[in-house]
């Protein structure tokens, strides 16, 4: 079942979470986030990972209306299949530009070259976009490498590194604190405001990571 | 166009930020204290999402180089236009040349200084907000340095009174012993113990140094869950009090991550959160559970009260520039 909160007088957080991570669910999420995303109340309707928060203006809308909107939609919402877009990301492995691969290669019990190439062969879906701008949720890390997240972030990681935490995979857009681990580097520019679209990765991508020589 | 004449890593460029692009994973940003800024643009016959400068960091001094009307509006301390003194929530005119000083405020902590005409950056993603951490708006993505020059946009209205005029009821400001701030529950409110649940609202909460625009960490009894929760990635806004597992609360303010993962036990209500943004460091706060039927009309109050002052000034300005 479904679970509604409320996020102060104007977000309303629909959370679907039951257990571990669901790529059904998430495919419903954005069934929904897209249904929500257009009526005229709401002001945005943003997918977490296997939850989705909706925002709205309390000054001119009900929040029973939007509840009772959330709901429906919910309902009505099938398992979408977004029309996968094949990204790919370069990578500079280890070194340098990869400080926490060791660590990673040891919870994992493999080699560094090992735990590159688990790295490489995942095949990764895009399930949410939040936290910095451009920053991606990515899914379909090899559960092996899911080394659980610092116990205190590191107050900068450098735009383009590319990390894993929390079973998770992704990339910094931009230079910000992170408590996941850096693995490697890649000089792909992932969110630029001024282009039109201004994200490099989208809701329901597929990405691979290839290795930069 | 104005000229600033100090450096600081905290004074931005901000207006009313950017509430459409969170699915991008952009804060939404803006004021810290919206009302403070819709005063200054209110008071100047700006539109209400005309940029004005968020000054955090004192003293602040900034040179018109052609005559323009301009407001100081929000935190309250010395303000001088070449040396004299202004009054509180004051609009009037300066002449080319002048130099307007801020120096730190006594009540409040952060100053609002708005132009006629909004200062006229470049729109990104709908907004000229200065995003720090994504390094774009306002100038350059980047905050105020000395010899920036900003460009200011037409004025909207003739003008204002010449001697200026100001506000005679004032944006509230935190009480002197402790900010209270209404809050509704969060999803993971009842997974606090019945002990954290009611600490949360004895407690008054230190405001830490560890504050800026992104977040306000606190400082008070821990707060306990009945068990470890594991949250995924999930939205969140301004306002959202999270609570790590160390049991300190962290406040999201304007430039929040748009996802945590941390639990979340309440949220302060919209129109209280201008509040928390005027606490100074080592301030006590203080949370006060409310109703979403009070919070939203809290809001109708709010968005009612702009009105009638908005009303008041155009009335203001028809009854005493001369044609």
């Amino acid at each position: 079942m479904i679970r509604l909160s409320m996020a102060g007088t104007g977000a309303i957080l629909l959370d679907a979470a039951m257990g571990p991570f669901d790529a059904a669910t998430q495919r419903r999420i954005w069934a929904a986030a897209r249904a929500l995303g257009g009526a005229p109340s709401v002001v945005q309707a943003v997918p977490g990972v296997n939850n989705l928060l909706v925002t709205f203006d309390a000054l001119h809308t009900e929040p029973d209306a939007v509840e009772q909107m959330i709901r429906q939609a919910w309902t009505a919402a099938a398992a979408e299949e977004i029309p996968a877009r094949e990204v790919e990301i370069p990578v500079t492995y280890g070194g340098a530009f990869g400080e926490d691969l060791a660590l990673v290669a040891k919870h994992a019990g493999l080699s560094e070259e090992a735990t590159i190439a688990a790295h490489l062969a995942g095949r990764y879906s895009v399930a949410a976009i939040g936290a910095m701008a451009g920053f991606a949720y990515m899914t379909g890390l090899d559960p092996r490498l899911a080394v659980p997240r610092r116990d205190t972030p590191r107050l900068s990681v450098e735009c383009g590194a590319v990390v894993v935490g929390g079973g998770q995979a992704g990339v910094m857009p931009c230079t910000a604190p992170s408590g996941w681990h850096i693995i490697g580097r890649t000089t792909l520019p992932l969110f630029d405001p001024h282009r039109p679209d201004p994200g490099f990765l989208r809701i329901g991508d597929t990405v691979r990571f290839t290795r930069v020589a | 166009m104005i000229e600033i004449l100090a450096n600081s890593a905290l004074n931005t460029i901000q207006d009313r930020g950017r509430p459409r692009a969170m699915t991008l994973g952009v804060a939404r940003g803006g004021a810290m204290d919206m009302l403070a800024l819709a005063c200054g643009n209110m008071v100047l016959g700006n539109e209400p999402d005309a940029a004005g400068i968020e000054i955090a960091f004192f003293p602040f001094r900034l040179r018109f180089l052609d005559d323009r009307a301009f407001a100081v509006t929000g935190a309250r301390g010395p303000v001088r236009l070449d040396g004299v003194d202004l009054p509180p929530d004051w609009a009037m005119i300066a002449r080319a040349g002048q130099t307007l000083h801020c120096d730190a405020p006594t009540e409040g902590c952060r100053t609002y200084v708005t132009i006629a005409g909004g200062i006229d950056v470049p729109l990104v993603l709908g907004a000229r907000s200065t995003d720090l951490k994504g390094g774009f708006g306002g100038l350059e993505g980047r905050a105020l340095q000395k010899g920036d020059r900003l460009p200011c946009g037409m004025p909207a209205t003739p003008g204002i009174p010449p001697h200026g005029y100001g506000l005679a009821v004032r944006c509230p400001m935190p009480d002197a012993d402790a900010t209270r701030v209404r809050v509704l529950p969060a999803a993971e409110y009842d997974d606090f113990t019945a002990e954290a649940r009611h600490a949360f609202f004895q407690t008054a909460w230190r405001l830490t140094p560890s504050a800026n625009r992104t977040g306000y960490r606190l400082e008070g009894t821990p707060l306990a869950q009945q068990r470890p929760l594991n949250l995924f990635s999930h939205g969140i806004v301004p306002g959202t009090v999270q609570v790590p597992p160390a049991g300190q609360p962290i406040v999201q303010m304007a430039d929040a991550n748009t996802c945590g993962g941390y639990p979340k036990i309440a949220t302060i209500i919209e129109s209280d959160l201008r509040l928390l943004a005027q606490t100074r460091v080592n301030g006590r706060i203080r949370f006060v559970e409310t109703t979403r039927a009070d919070a939203i009309a809290a809001l109708r109050t709010e968005a009612r009260d702009q009105a009638r002052r908005a009303d008041a000034f155009a009335h203001l300005r028809h009854m005493l520039i001369p044609a």
